[in-house]
């Protein structure tokens, strides 16, 4: 499969501290591509530099073969590289119909339209619906953002994402910090991803890992450590010494 | 020339004795002090009385006005300010322009509208010469008197228990309460010192600067330019920025006189666009 | 897989609920028009409120929408006033309005120029910015004193009739139909404006920027555009006031104006449109009030408000408005009645 998102020899150093070193990793279009990797790899690192909140201090992003690596964040969303927070960053006093239906509005270009009223144009207001029916936020639609419940929020922040109609999705801890009883709409909107999309999974439940990814970058101290299928991670002695006393999936 | 080079350094040391308690109260508390300037009007106030009306010594006025300044701060932070610390930036400068059109409405009220002068004893007027260059008696007494309190200042930051547990607190507040250092208690007397400070460097350049009621508004700006050009992670960038402030401003007004202070403040919006931090700081995340 | 009509018709009502006329405002503005005809005597003030209630307005797009606190606003009021006395005094451009238009434009581009300077920075900077800006066109007004009148201001900059038909006269009769009528203008197209798709931009940029560059929204594009808005909107108040008084000075630069138009939109409220309107209207009343009272001392007065409202906490303050924007919600019966129906 021809490859979507690549990252070549990517450094990132902090007064001293090497948050990514050297990493060239590869996203093929339609992956469902998990990264892993104990507290502290650089994984959330990796997201900033690949969305462009952070600048690397050397190395490159090509997408789709072009560089973007200078490119600004909202720029790489318009060319589909979105992704989520693994804290969730929403509009606290936007109802989930607005947030969608501004993701939407930007998507389709109408962010400077400063003389329609915001709704009135039918077919947007669909398209919008349609996507909040198919994260189950009806019955939320018209709260404010603060006070819904934890796992509506991160369904919205996944909801946002694909609002943007992304090429690229960078999924920064889906379910992280989702009561158990929430979980399970989580992972079956993730599961329902359309296929063109591209996914990069960072998780650290091994469960949502292997039943989700069909290829396991480990990020080790800001470095890749090993990548291969779930079968040859899962197996590898070396992983299980990084990840002590962690027990991997039995394949 | 270099008598403009002493005389701005002169400035320049009474502004970083007047901001440095603003740079440290902005570091500390992450709160915008635009009231700062009204305790130095109060000590420059303190000392118009006492020297000119009671007779007091100059030199024994200026401890007065110091602990005036400072109990009034002490006071206030008690009392006021403690409700705002947690309140959003736009709350804290509402708050403290509200302060500062309050006080100089009562100052105007109580002393009057005119620029007002201390009577400095005659041993500190004057000039006199050395190797060339005009120093003003006054303006020397100045930069002793801020030599030795910079001087003081960066012992105490540097070597007393007060002072480790303040920089404790300015770096991270949140783990230095955990470490049991009471911050509140150092807000306040980190506060209260620095209004104290004000006071003195208010009636040290009553002289020089010019006292009327309008004083916090007029030096307002210098205050926050000494504070965000020189940044609040130490004492050292408001005490540069401040030397450089002083010495600008002398030179701009003495060889570009109708511009006055235009150039300072071209410069001053220069620097933030250029650099946000200040000049001086690390660059930490605010 | 499109949705049923109905959800998509409940959804378009909720959206555009925002941009609905409340009868509160329609009572607001028949008011204010009518006050044209019922009190002649006060048309003076009147005139003042409207320009005043035109510069908080200006104020509100970036501070209520945007969250830019800006101690210098006064900048953009001022080169609007200067401008349009300037274009009076010369002859250069005779007609109130056209002038009126110019002076926008001018401090729009002024506006443009400086917007750069607040993109960068945390809130103190922001503010030492704008009060820099404001400083330094007051001194240089100040320096250019051949063209500026200088320190005693510019005077005789009378204006002719409005359109070539209405008249100034002395006690502000043209002078309050005039600014009404083009702060009312202004007032509908800021309405549109904060109701539109980009004003919920500004909305979620002052919120969360880091989520609104994550939706491929550019930031700075869109305060940039907000802030040169507002800029427009001040520039015309402050022309508004040369053209209805005649007269401009450095006092419209100085940073007690800037500090003021704070108070008159904190006093209103920030972030609905109207709290600019009606904090002229409280502020300018009370300084009628004061004034005759103490005069040389209301500062104080200013200073204290400011505190006390703080003190008491802002949202404490507008939510004394709440019941009537309850009120008017409750009657805006078209949307309960589909509401109810769809709950059925």
């Amino acid at each position: 499969m021809p490859v979507v998102l690549e990252t070549i020899s990517l450094v990132k150093q902090f007064n001293g501290i090497i948050a990514s070193d050297n990493v060239s990793l590869q996203i093929e279009k339609g992956a469902r591509h998990a990264l892993i990797g104990p507290n502290g790899a650089g994984k959330t690192t990796l997201i900033n530099l690949l969305t462009g909140v952070s600048r690397p201090t050397s190395g490159r992003i090509l997408l789709d073969g072009e560089d973007i690596t200078d490119l600004s964040t909202h720029k790489r969303v318009r060319l589909g590289v979105v992704r989520t927070f693994q804290i969730n960053q929403l509009f606290s006093d936007l109802t989930p119909l607005e947030t969608i239906g501004l993701a939407v509005s930007e998507r389709r270009g109408q962010g400077l339209d400063w003389w329609r009223i915001v709704g009135s144009r039918p077919d947007l207001v669909a398209e919008v619906v349609e996507i909040l029916e198919r994260f189950h936020l009806t019955d939320v639609i018209d709260k404010r953002t603060a006070v819904l419940p934890y796992g509506k929020q991160r369904l919205l922040e996944i909801a946002v994402a694909i609002a943007c109609r992304p090429r690229v999705l960078l999924l920064d801890e889906p379910a992280a910090g989702v009561p158990e009883d929430e979980r399970y709409e989580i992972l079956a909107a993730v599961a329902a991803l359309p296929s063109d999309v591209s996914v990069l999974l960072i998780e650290h439940d091994m469960d949502i890992v292997f039943s989700f990814a069909n290829r396991i970058s480990v990020l080790v101290n800001g470095a890749l450590f090993i990548e291969g299928t779930p079968e040859e991670v899962a197996h590898d002695a070396r992983v299980k010494a990084v990840y002590l006393g962690e027990e991997l999936v039995d394949a | 020339m270099l008598t403009i080079l002493f005389d701005g350094i002169a400035y320049g040391m009474l502004l970083f004795v007047l901001a440095c308690g603003l740079a440290v109260t902005l570091g500390l508390m992450n709160f915008i002090n635009l009231a700062h300037g009204a305790f130095a009007m109060a000590g420059g106030y303190v000392t118009v009385v006492l020297v000119n009306r009671l007779g007091v010594p100059f030199l024994v006025s200026l401890p007065i006005a110091f602990l005036a300044s400072a109990g009034v701060g002490f006071i206030f932070e008690r009392t006021l300010y403690v409700h705002v610390y947690r309140k959003s930036h736009l709350d804290q400068v509402l708050f403290t322009i509200g302060l500062v059109f309050m006080s100089v409405a009562a100052v105007d009220y109580v002393m009057g509208s005119g620029q007002v002068f201390v009577q400095v004893p005659s041993a500190w007027q004057g000039k006199f010469d050395a190797f060339g260059v005009g120093i003003g008696r006054y303006r020397l007494l100045i930069i002793v008197i801020c030599g030795l309190l910079t001087v003081a200042l960066q012992f105490i930051l540097a070597y007393t228990r007060f002072g480790s547990r303040l920089r404790a607190a300015v770096d991270d507040s949140r783990v230095a309460r955990g470490l049991g250092i009471n911050v509140n208690w150092i807000f306040a007397l980190t506060f209260a010192f620095g209004s104290g400070l004000a006071g003195l460097g208010g009636a040290l350049g009553a002289e020089i600067l010019g006292l009327d009621p309008s004083f916090p508004l007029k030096f307002m700006i210098y205050f926050l330019i000494v504070v965000t050009v020189g940044g609040t992670s130490s004492i050292t960038g408001p005490f540069l920025a401040s030397l450089l402030l002083g010495i600008g401003d002398v030179a701009g007004k003495y060889y570009v006189p109708t511009l006055g202070s235009f150039v300072i403040y071209t410069i001053m919006i220069v620097v933030l666009v250029w650099r946000p931090q200040g000049l001086f700081s690390r660059a930490t995340a605010r | 897989m499109t949705p049923p009509p109905a959800a998509v018709r409940t959804a378009t009502e909720w959206l555009s609920a925002r941009a609905r006329w409340h009868p509160l405002e329609i009572v607001f503005w028949f008011a204010a028009f009518a006050a044209i005809y019922l009190f002649p005597a006060r048309h003076l003030i009147l005139t003042e409120i409207a320009w005043l209630g035109l510069f908080a307005l200006s104020l509100d797009l970036i501070l209520g929408y945007a969250g830019i606190i800006s101690l210098g606003h006064a900048a953009f009021f001022g080169f609007g006033a200067y401008t349009a006395a300037l274009l009076a005094k010369h002859e250069i451009i005779e007609e109130p309005v056209l002038a009126l238009l110019i002076s926008g434009c001018a401090a729009m581009t002024l506006g443009f120029v400086t917007s750069f300077l607040v993109l960068r920075g945390s809130d103190l900077t922001r503010l030492m910015v704008t009060l820099g800006v404001a400083l330094v066109l007051r001194e240089l007004a100040n320096r250019y004193g051949w063209l500026t009148g200088g320190a005693d201001g510019l005077q005789g900059a009378s204006v002719k009739p409005v359109l070539g038909v209405f008249r100034f006269d002395m006690f502000g009769h043209t002078g309050y139909t005039y600014c009404l009528t083009v702060l009312f203008i202004l007032f509908l197209v800021a309405r549109r404006l904060v109701n539109s798709p980009f004003g919920l931009s500004l909305l979620s940029v002052k919120s969360n920027p880091l989520r609104s560059s994550a939706i491929g929204i550019s930031v700075d594009a869109r305060l940039v555009a907000i802030y040169t808005v507002a800029a427009g909107y001040a520039g015309i108040a402050g022309a508004l006031l040369a053209q209805t008084t005649a007269f401009a000075s450095l006092e419209v630069f100085s940073f007690d104006r800037s500090a003021d138009l704070l108070l008159v939109l904190i006093i209103g409220g920030a972030g609905y449109l109207y709290g600019g309107l009606i904090g002229a209207i409280i502020f300018k009343f009370m300084q009628d009030y004061l004034s005759a009272l103490t005069p040389q001392y209301w500062p104080f007065w200013i200073g204290l408000a400011l505190v006390v409202i703080v003190l008491v906490g802002r949202d404490r303050i507008t939510s004394w408005t709440t019941p009537i924007r309850l009120t008017a919600a409750r009657l805006n019966w078209r949307a309960l009645a589909r509401r109810s129906a769809e709950r059925l």
